[in-house]
């Protein structure tokens, strides 16, 4: 809410600078965001009255004009403006004058022709934003001789106030007054509400068909206005100093009221309205045109004004077109509501609106307000524009009005919740100021009534709050919670994920963090048969789908890098990935590594040959390990979309798969623009986290055994089918398992591979024998042969 | 026994050239060995009369030692100058760069979100998480944000159905915890929170951290005096002024926004602080009693506050990025300044 200060202080006298009450209002909760001049410093402009405006002899768009500025002597101007005339009242730069932007007006001479001056436009003044095309004509009253900034008090300052949503009783200069009182405690002056005399006697139907949405309805026919009379200067200036633009004097008067009293009214053309007023919810197929023109059809959450011939007005939002005020009208009905919040909420925001009306009535509007607004705008309209108001029109259902509110409040209570107690005579103070009354209860504490325009106050802790405002949060103590300190337990099996960050870090890799939401397309590049929800109203198309894989940021993240001219790159990221519809919605922590370039880092000792699968899969098997339960992880040919078929492994824990280890699909690459080769993995992370807790056992004091063996295998046989029947037949007593080489080529059939394997064993409690190894070694290879073919290489 | 001298001259002068250790040995071998040259005289003393052979002997026996010394020595200085030129042909450059992988980092945003988890975890607060999809009750209703409520509008929330949004701020994991946790309760949750809103100071995606402290008998004071602990803490200063607002919140009475004394400026006023020699950097207040109702926990007996702080502002302001941005984008010339 933007206010004027000179406004304000008309409601409130307080000797504080601007900037004072800014920050004391901020101080308050009342979060001022800016405090802007009304006008940009200028000066030597003083109002002067055009006596004659000739012809220029050499020039035919200038005009030599002689000007009365009260100095007793006439001035002569040369002016280029097309719209200055003899008579008009104009802002004279005398020489000497600075305007706007260090613009200094000195004597001249033009085409030959002196001219002590400059007749000044609105945008020269740097009131106006856009360049206005001629001179500012001011109205006929204005002094003769008098500065302009003095007459038009153009020392003034906006005050952007920045509201929290509960603070709709702030939204006017009645509210801030009221609380720049309260603060300083002064007495708030409200501008007498005279009530305006009936002229004629009229009335206008009103019915009120939905009670709790609307249960007051104030209205008021005023007959012969004249819409052509222009608002006065210091309406449109108030009106521009809170942020509005001048209309037309019906609709600047109603807006005039709403910026003072914070309740917003509506005008109708009388001559438009067909016989009777309702207030009612919108019916099926129903649809309005509005003021701005545009066409709406409307629902039936959606409430109404309405005539006998359909919608007038969608209820505390915005007037229609057909019943607006325009420069026809000669017979207004000023409409003052009450609209409950509920009834009003969403339905601006449903349809694409927000007005200064709805952003009132959603947040609430004084329900004991309404006749007073309409006194007020019918005493200005008849003081501005003439015309002969009817009676006041007011519908009400007194069941529907928000209740009066009553809290008991205990003086322990303020103590208990702010640390300290506030002295009975404070809390007293404070509370009267704001408006409530207090009564003395024989519990001990007071039986507080909350006026109508503190809605949100309705609990004791909403007056412990006022109480904690009003006497400033920063006088209030500080201390530090007490608590008993026991000892907690930590669970030692689980990996931390600081741990497995850490880790791989050192790994070289850095950590990534991107959106959760992606591109529909990247999602079914990488995962096209899994379905994730989509948002409903997303940023953009880029960003619409949650992610079912970390790889689909951290895709884009690779490739905003190989863009800039980055080479060897390996990333990671951890977060939730999504699976399923939105009501069969799993979300589940992964962890998820990309990487591609050299192997090493560029250097003198480095290897430069490009990184491959198994680079990948030794960094995630180093991830495994560190929760000490390596065996029970196992890699196991997979197929995945997003993956090259040959070099892509499903990851398991036990017999669950937990994640994927590959090479990301060239074809996939291709769609996504990377060139390089990427390697990936994705981990559930929970499986990753449960490890166990280290269990000793004795030191065997008996020797180590190792035996090497090479066995020759089809090509195609998966190393991890042999290591796992070794395994088996190598009973209890082996500790160690190494494949050392894998070799193809001479000496080795076509078809084949050699797999040269390391074992060892040692048996806790006795020397093995090298008969039971051989034994051992003969069983291996027997049961390898039965199950592949295996043949012991020579 | 000139013969004698004759022969140990020799040797000694044979030792001094001896070029390598393979010519010592020969040359001890010719003199010292089994059919070496001192060897046969100890042999031939057999043949002297009984009186004279203690004297030959111990004439030939220093000639033995003498010859002796002179290999010793000689080994010695050859393995010397061996392991000298080994040691020269191993020399190597130790101002190349070592042989090793670059190391990573942790990105800003989880350095400074743990930062802030651990001043809080050090004093017994436990971590908590939650889901980022979120039902509509989790996300608002049961925080004291019905259905229409303006405060909804603050929040441009992303939806995916009238029930199911993503969540706009880290607090429905305090009601998923005091639904199953009895007080006292003291956690700290933190993770990704959305909000429908990209500029050059917003982000649709952003990071929370939030802390909620429930006992018996936990005041507004007790909330003071933690924010200001932390943020002192956090900036790693001893002064730095604290000023708390009130505000509003619908899950907080009273409620508070927290500035600090601009950490650029130290209140001067700069571009950072807008002039004003503040900055906003997080909102708390005492749990509402309409909060407590929907987690069944009794507000007379008990209290609480929540605060609650977003993680890329303060990173920004700990390390003086100047674009929110460039937290997202992810660039490695970006990342590695963090490391």
């Amino acid at each position: 809410m933007k206010v004027s200060e000179q406004w304000l202080r008309q409601w409130v006298d307080v000797a504080q600078d601007v900037q004072a009450i800014a920050d004391q209002i901020t101080m308050a909760g009342l979060e001022v965001d800016a405090i802007e001049l009304v006008s940009a410093p200028f000066s030597g402009v003083v109002v002067a009255q055009v006596k004659e405006a000739a012809q220029h002899p050499d020039a035919d768009r200038l005009r030599v004009c002689q000007l009365d500025d009260g100095s007793g002597q006439l001035q002569q101007i040369v002016c280029g403006a097309p719209n200055v005339a003899a008579g008009q009242k104009v802002a004279l730069a005398r020489p000497g004058a600075v305007l706007p932007g260090d613009f200094a007006i000195k004597e001249a001479r033009l085409r030959g022709v002196a001219s002590h001056g400059m007749i000044c436009g609105e945008s020269e003044l740097g009131l106006v934003e856009e360049k206005s095309p001629g001179i500012w004509v001011l109205p006929d009253d204005a002094p003769i001789g008098e500065d302009l900034r003095q007459w038009l008090g153009l020392d003034d300052h906006s005050i952007d106030v920045d509201l929290t949503p509960n603070r709709g009783d702030c939204l006017s200069v009645m509210g801030l007054a009221r609380e720049i009182g309260v603060l300083n405690r002064v007495e708030v002056k409200t501008p007498g509400v005279a009530p305006v005399a009936a002229q004629v006697d009229e009335r206008f139907e009103v019915r009120l068909d939905n009670a709790s949405a609307c249960p007051r309805y104030s209205a008021r026919i005023v007959r012969d206005v004249d819409v052509s009379t222009p608002s006065p200067l210091w309406l449109t200036e108030y009106l521009r100093r809170c942020g509005l633009r001048s209309i037309d004097i019906v609709v600047d008067i109603t807006n005039y009221v709403m910026l003072e009293l914070g309740q917003p009214m509506h005008a109708f053309d009388l001559d438009r309205l067909q016989g009777h007023i309702e207030v009612r919810n919108a019916r099926a197929g129903e649809s309005l045109t509005l003021l701005d023109g545009q066409k709406v059809a409307l629902e039936d959450n959606t409430l109404l004004i309405a005539d006998a011939e359909g919608p007038l007005a969608i209820a505390g939002v915005m007037g229609g077109e057909r019943s607006g005020v325009n420069s026809d009208t000669r017979h207004v009905l000023l409409e003052s509501a009450f609209f409950a919040p509920l009834a009003v909420a969403g339905r601006a925001r449903q349809y694409g609106l927000h007005t200064d009306a709805s952003h009132r009535f959603e947040r609430g509007v004084d329900s004991t307000l309404q006749v007073r607004a309409l006194e007020r705008a019918t005493g200005l309209l008849v003081e501005l524009a003439g015309g002969r108001p009817g009676p006041v029109i007011e519908q009400t259902d007194q069941q529907a009005l928000p209740d009066t509110c009553q809290i008991t409040l205990s003086a322990e209570r303020v103590s208990r919740i702010l640390g300290m107690t506030l002295e009975d005579d404070e809390i007293r103070d404070i509370l009267t100021r704001l408006g409530m009354t207090l009564k003395a209860c024989e519990s001990g504490g007071w039986d507080v009534s909350v006026p109508a325009w503190r809605f949100d106050v309705r609990l004791e802790e909403d007056l412990v709050e006022e109480l904690a405002r009003v006497h400033g949060y920063n006088r209030l103590p500080v201390r530090y919670p007490q608590a008993s300190l026991a000892p907690r337990r930590e669970d030692a099996t689980k990996v931390s994920l600081d741990v497995i960050r850490q880790h791989l870090v050192a790994g070289g890799y850095q950590e990534a963090i991107t959106y959760s939401f992606v591109s529909d397309d990247l999602q079914q590049a990488l995962n096209p048969n899994v379905v994730t929800p989509t948002l409903a109203n997303p940023i953009s198309s880029d960003m619409s789908v949650m992610r079912s894989s970390l790889w689909a940021g951290l895709s884009r993240a690779l490739l905003h890098n190989l863009n800039r001219q980055q080479q060897r790159i390996r990333l990671f990221e951890t977060g939730l990935v999504f699976n399923g519809e939105i009501d069969a919605l799993t979300q589940t922590p992964m962890l998820g590594g990309m990487i591609c370039g050299t192997r090493d880092p560029e250097g003198w000792t480095s290897r430069r040959e490009g990184v491959d699968f198994f680079d990948i899969k030794g960094d995630v098997e180093r991830l495994l390990s560190l929760g000490g339960v390596e065996g029970e992880w196992r890699f196991e040919p997979g197929e995945h979309e997003a993956l090259h078929p040959g070099q892509c492994a499903r990851i398991l824990r036990g017999e669950h798969p937990v994640g994927w280890v590959g090479a990301l699909h060239p074809a996939v690459r291709e769609q996504l623009g990377i060139k390089p080769e990427v390697y990936v993995f994705e981990l559930e992370l929970v499986a990753l986290q449960q490890g166990r807790l280290a269990a000793f056992s004795p030191l065997s004091r008996h020797p180590e055994v190792r035996r090497d063996l090479a066995l020759l295998v089809d090509e195609s046989l998966p190393v991890q089918s042999l290591l796992d029947v070794i395994r088996e037949q190598a009973g209890e007593a082996l500790t160690d398992l190494r494949l050392f080489d894998v070799y193809q080529g001479a000496g080795v059939e076509e078809g084949r591979k050699s797999l040269a394997l390391g074992l060892t064993w040692q048996h806790p409690s006795r020397t093995l024998t090298d008969v039971e190894i051989n034994q051992t070694i003969d069983n291996i290879v027997a049961v390898s042969s039965e199950r592949f073919g295996a043949l012991l290489r020579n | 026994m000139e013969h004698l001298s004759t022969v140990v001259a020799t040797a000694v002068e044979a030792i001094d050239a001896a070029e390598d250790i393979r010519a010592l040995e020969d040359i001890r071998v010719r003199y010292l060995g089994k059919k070496g040259e001192v060897t046969a005289l100890l042999k031939g003393l057999g043949k002297l009369p009984a009186q004279e052979r203690p004297a030959a002997g111990e004439v030939i026996n220093q000639a033995r030692q003498q010859v002796e010394a002179a290999l010793d020595a000689k080994r010695t200085a050859l393995e010397a100058s061996a392991m000298a030129a080994r040691l020269a042909e191993q020399k190597v450059d130790v101002t190349l760069p070592g042989r090793r992988e670059s190391s990573g980092g942790l990105h800003p945003i989880t350095q400074t979100l743990r930062r802030i988890e651990q001043c809080f975890a050090n004093i017994g607060y436990d971590i908590a998480e939650g889901p980022e999809i979120e039902d509509d009750y989790h996300n608002f209703e049961a925080l004291n944000i019905p259905a229409h409520h303006p405060a909804r509008a603050m929040h441009d929330t992303f939806y995916f159905d009238a029930r199911h949004v993503l969540r706009t701020h880290t607090s429905p994991v305090q009601i998923r915890t005091m639904e199953h946790q009895e007080p006292p309760v003291r956690l700290v949750c933190s993770g990704r929170v959305y909000r429908n809103d990209s500029d050059l100071t917003h982000s649709p995606m952003f990071h929370q951290v939030e802390g909620l402290f429930v006992d018996e008998n936990v005041s507004f004071a007790d909330l003071k005096g933690t924010i200001e602990a932390f943020l002192k803490a956090f900036f790693e200063r001893d002064r730095l002024d604290v000023r708390f607002r009130p505000s509003y919140f619908p899950f907080t009475e009273p409620s508070a926004e927290v500035d600090i004394q601009c950490v650029n400026c130290g209140g001067k006023g700069c571009r950072v602080c807008s002039h004003t020699g503040w900055l906003e950097v997080m909102g708390c207040g005492m749990v509402h009693p309409n909060v407590f109702d929907h987690v069944d926990i009794d507000s007379k007996r008990y209290s609480g506050f929540a605060f609650g702080m977003g993680v890329e502002r303060l990173a920004m302001l700990r390390y003086g990025v100047n674009d929110l941005r460039l937290f997202f984008d992810n660039d490695l010339r970006f990342l590695r300044q963090f490391q």
